[in-house]
């Protein structure tokens, strides 16, 4: 069995940002694996280790800068990469169908049976590709999976999906699936130093969407981002000024108020 | 096309808040449009729902009789069905967990564009919608192009709507394909001895804890204040403590007197769960950590110095 796994580089800012124009200042913002997607490559290299897949293939949309990112799921287990970028990814927002398009190119050459991707980017938040993906390629889905069983001769994913408020659905998802991975469904590996060396030896497959029989008009997106601006706060929140000692006083004389005590 | 098609979401019997909610975003977007409002109640008691979901301003409900839970291939196919049978050209769904299993899938059959998780939105010539990115830490305007698409509205944003309607009610059934996804029941997880949500003072630790052995010092400082200590979701992720003491969406919905947030950023699953407590006070060393906009009091600084300072306050 081939898994396929939909990992993310995410910008997160600093605690002081800027904003240019539609987004935060490329200064002020850092980079790093989606935090869902880590467990998303965990539970792959789970299925690779328990013998159930054969091969673990990570695929990102991004820039060259995105590959530190991509070795990070080489250097946990997965055995190959393909990053997919092109000057019409830079033109501005890529929609979710424009991403799909993507993925599906990407998922016809290499025909997974399960494709794991991340509830949501931490970033943009959208939750959305995966299960738009599912529908696009004609395989099952499931979103928000915090607990996953893979019967290969069944042919089944037995999953919890995560609810709200403290329930879980136990739902029977036939393969070939989609899974979106909720946080929490496994306990993500740090990358061992030897990981690390084996992924500097590992192939990251770099391609535009020429290779990938794509053009710009396919990934046209539908949506335009016009504004970005902090919100406005709508607290009145009083703010405690002082050192610590200074603080904490005013913070016991505000609880004590309150009615708090041991 | 100018319709408007929310989809109303239920569980165990119940309609969810957030579908009365999404009822109010939907009437918004029919007003702008000049078209009617549709909502669909789809599984379970249809019947019920469809009394309920009559609510003021609600021009038609299509009751759909298929099924009792959730089920994705129902939902998406119910959609369908009433986009062909009806003058609906945009659809709204709550952004919940259920919402996002077959929302994305809807948009894509229909090839509509999707936006999802609004906060808010302006309709002229065409949708605009404001939603949050980077951890809530800015806002966004995104403009759609065309006017049809499928929104998702997040939930406690837009007021429930109220009253009775005049609604028509139609009762279908509609033929879907076989689910390749079987719901095989449902589990209850948050149990166990510890009740948060009867605490009326939590101290409650996020990821600005960074180290396990770290949790000794707000557990200290619990004991100091009879408080009883729950968490955001990172901490329970983690194991380090049980999932009973999460607060949020997936967790607990808590509302003590006295909520203390200690180095957790506010995050919308987050704040779901404790945006009723009497008096919020944050302790974040992130002057633009959300959390600080549903606070009553704030510290800007390091939890590491500012919570032993507190501990000896009530030594
Ligand atoms: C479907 C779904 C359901 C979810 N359900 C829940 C839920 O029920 N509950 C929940 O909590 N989350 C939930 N989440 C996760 C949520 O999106 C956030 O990821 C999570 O709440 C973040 O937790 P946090 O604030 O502890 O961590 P972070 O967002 O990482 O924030 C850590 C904070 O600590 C601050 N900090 C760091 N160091 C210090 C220091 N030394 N002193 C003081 N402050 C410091 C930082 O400035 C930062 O603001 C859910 C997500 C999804 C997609
Ligand atoms: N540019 C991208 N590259 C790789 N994976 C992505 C990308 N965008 C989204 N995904 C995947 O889709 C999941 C959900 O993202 P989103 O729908 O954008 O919130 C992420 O957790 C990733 O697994």
């Amino acid at each position: 069995m081939k898994v396929l796994v939909t990992v993310k580089e995410v910008a997160e800012p600093d605690d002081d940002f800027a904003i240019e124009g539609t987004d935060i200042a490329e200064a002020d913002l850092e980079y790093d694996l989606n935090e869902w997607d880590d467990y998303a490559v965990e539970a792959a290299v789970q299925l690779a280790e328990a013998g159930i897949a054969d091969e673990v293939v990570a695929v990102t949309i991004g820039p060259e800068r995105a590959e530190e990112t991509i070795r990070m799921a080489l250097a946990k287990g997965a055995d190959r990469a393909v990053r997919v970028w092109d000057d019409a990814f830079e033109e501005g927002f890529s929609d979710v169908a424009a991403k799909v398009t993507t993925f599906e190119a990407v998922v016809e050459a290499e025909e997974p049976d399960l494709v794991l991707g991340g509830v949501q980017a931490a970033d943009t938040g959208f939750g959305a590709t995966g299960v738009a993906l599912a529908e696009r390629i004609g395989f099952e889905h499931a979103a928000v999976v915090n607990d996953l069983e893979v019967d290969a001769d069944a042919g089944v994913a037995r999953v919890h999906r995560e609810l709200e408020g403290g329930v879980e659905e136990l739902t029977d998802v036939d393969l070939p699936a989609v899974l979106t991975v909720q946080t929490g469904l496994n306990e993500p590996r740090y990358a061992s130093l030897r990981g690390i060396r084996q992924a500097q030896r590992k192939e990251i497959d770099a391609k535009d969407l020429a290779d990938l029989g794509l053009s710009a008009a396919d990934v046209e997106s539908a949506l335009a981002i016009t504004s970005m601006y902090e919100p406005e706060s709508e607290s009145d929140a009083e703010i405690i000024e002082g050192d610590a000692g200074e603080a904490a006083g005013r913070l016991a004389e505000v609880l004590r108020e309150k009615g708090v005590s041991a | 096309m100018s319709d408007v098609l929310v989809v109303s979401e239920h569980r165990r019997g119940e309609l969810r808040d957030v579908s009365y909610e999404a009822i109010t975003a939907g009437r918004e977007l029919a007003d702008a449009r000049g078209g009617d409002l549709r909502v669909a109640a789809i599984g379970g008691d249809v019947d019920g729902f469809a009394e309920d979901l009559n609510r003021e301003g609600v021009d038609a409900v299509h009751a759909v009789a298929n099924g009792e839970e959730f089920d994705h291939n129902v939902y998406q196919s119910a959609v369908g069905a009433l986009l062909e049978r009806t003058d609906a050209g945009t659809v709204v769904i709550p952004n919940s967990v259920n919402g996002l299993d077959y929302a994305p899938a809807v948009a894509e059959e229909h090839d509509l564009p999707l936006v999802t998780d609004a906060i808010g939105f302006e309709y002229d010539d065409g949708l605009t919608v404001t939603r949050e990115m980077y951890g809530s830490k800015v806002e966004t305007t995104v403009d759609v192009d065309g006017d049809r698409f499928v929104l998702t509205v997040r939930g406690g944003e837009w007021a429930p709507a109220e009253g009775v309607g005049d609604a028509t009610v139609e009762s279908v059934e509609v033929d879907h394909p076989e689910s390749g996804a079987r719901v095989t029941g449902f589990e209850e997880v948050a149990g166990g001895d510890v009740d948060i949500s009867e605490a009326d003072v939590l101290v409650s630790v996020g990821r600005g804890i960074e180290e396990e052995e770290n949790l000794e010092l707000v557990e200290e400082l619990a004991d100091a204040l009879g408080a009883t200590l729950s968490a955001s979701r990172p901490i329970v992720d983690n194991g380090w403590l049980p999932k009973n003491r999460q607060v949020g969406q997936s967790g607990k919905v808590v509302t003590p007197d006295v909520y203390i947030a200690i180095g957790i950023s506010g995050a919308v699953q987050h704040v779901a769960g404790m945006k009723g407590s009497d008096t919020i006070v944050a302790i974040n060393t992130d002057p633009n950590a959300p959390i600080f906009d549903i606070a009553d009091y704030g510290v800007v600084g390091d939890l590491f110095d500012v919570v032993p300072e507190l501990i000896d306050e009530f030594a």
